[in-house]
């Protein structure tokens, strides 16, 4: 903080407080905040993945086998365990803020939050349903 | 109960000091009592040189707005009660340049609320001769809640964008721009558009939603903000796909 007080025209002696590198330590919800954001690295290293997975497949059986065994080390393993957690808890906490971007209305009157959530919800469980009668009658 | 409480209040004398220090006042305790009582207890019995903003004493002036222990509230609608053995801590609001003791500069609130045309745009005036523009519960219902607000600021000292990003818009001016935006009788969305799209604008927010946590009329100005950025998106979309539809 600078001994110095900030001078504006007409108002010489105005106090500016800087903003602490640490605010988001100050409150419990600054902190969450700030983990949601950081969830993005986490989202994008599965997307990253994704990515190395396609590559495998295009350069043979080979290649992906190897793919394979490379995720099989406990590094990934830990890795993708990390990496699933914070994955949800993006989808979990960006479900909950729906709400708040998209007014529905219906007759004139607003569908309650707790409606707009659970489509939300019920559509992810529905699409893992898909997701997971595919990949398991193979 | 206890008779008395300990309120430690954030001063600023620019004559004299340079930066902020604490004081700590003993107060009466009473049941009914808020923190602007508090503060005017010390003004009138202890110390008249302590400064601070209040009006109507029943939050709908919106003069009030301190932080209390940290959190940005309206002193007239909080308790002493409610934070008791004390002490209670009282600052100025965050981000605010202060000009002395408890009072803050809004300077920069009031330019920004004055760029997003927070009135009623009409392409025709009609004169008014020809009557009301007339409107149903459901048109008044859809910005209701955003016309609540009242100009208190806490949720700006509640956004950590505001202070981390200056230029930004912030949670009350966009809220208000809404409140223009969804009115039926309004037409001036468009002019809107252009400042609240850009830069310093909605794109500003990552949805904290502390202002809306903050608010003390339930505005919601981090809803209104998100529902914003959807209709940004949208006319950007448009605009790409019928460049002469959207003008």
């Amino acid at each position: 903080m600078s001994a110095e007080p900030h001078y504006t025209l007409y108002h010489p002696r105005w106090y500016r407080r800087r903003v602490s590198v640490w605010w988001w330590l100050r409150n419990r919800s600054y902190a969450w905040f700030v983990l949601r954001e950081l969830t993005s690295v986490f989202v994008a290293f599965f997307a990253v993945v994704y990515l190395w997975q396609l590559r495998a497949l295009v350069q043979g059986p080979e290649a992906y086998g190897q793919f394979l065994a490379r995720l099989e080390t406990p590094l990934f393993l830990a890795l993708h365990a990390v990496a699933f957690v914070f994955v949800v808890f993006h989808a979990v906490t960006w479900f909950n803020l729906t709400p708040k971007a998209m007014v529905v209305r219906l007759r004139g009157k607003r569908v309650p939050d707790r409606v707009v959530v659970g489509s939300n919800y019920a559509a992810w469980l529905v699409l893992s349903a898909i997701v997971a009668f595919v990949l398991l009658r193979a | 109960m206890p008779s008395t409480v300990a309120l430690t209040v954030a001063r600023y004398r620019p004559e004299r000091e340079s930066e902020p220090s604490w004081e700590t006042y003993e107060v009466p305790f009473r049941k009914d009592w808020v923190v602007l009582d508090a503060l005017n207890h010390v003004k009138d019995r202890v110390d008249g040189s302590l400064s601070f903003r209040w009006s109507c004493r029943m939050g709908v002036c919106g003069s009030c707005g301190m932080k209390v222990n940290g959190m940005p509230k309206l002193t007239c609608a909080t308790f002493l009660a409610d934070y008791l053995p004390g002490p209670i801590r009282v600052e100025p609001l965050d981000y605010f340049p202060v000009v002395r003791d408890l009072v803050v500069d809004l300077t920069d609130f009031m330019r920004k609320l004055k760029q997003v045309k927070p009135w009623i745009i009409r392409k025709e005036e009609k004169p008014p001769a020809d009557g009301e523009y007339l409107q149903t519960p459901d048109q008044l219902d859809a910005y209701k809640q955003f016309s609540m607000c009242i100009n208190c600021m806490l949720c700006y000292s509640a956004c950590p964008i505001y202070g981390l990003e200056p230029g930004f818009i912030g949670p009350a001016a966009i809220a208000l721009a809404q409140r223009y935006n969804m009115d039926s009788r309004d037409e001036g969305a468009a002019e809107r558009l252009n400042i609240l799209s850009e830069h310093d604008g909605i794109w500003q927010c990552t949805f904290v939603g502390e202002c809306t946590k903050v608010c003390p009329k339930h505005v919601d100005p981090a809803g209104a903000i998100q529902q914003y950025k959807l209709t940004g998106a949208t006319h950007w979309v448009k605009s790409l796909l019928l460049p002469w539809g959207t003008r």
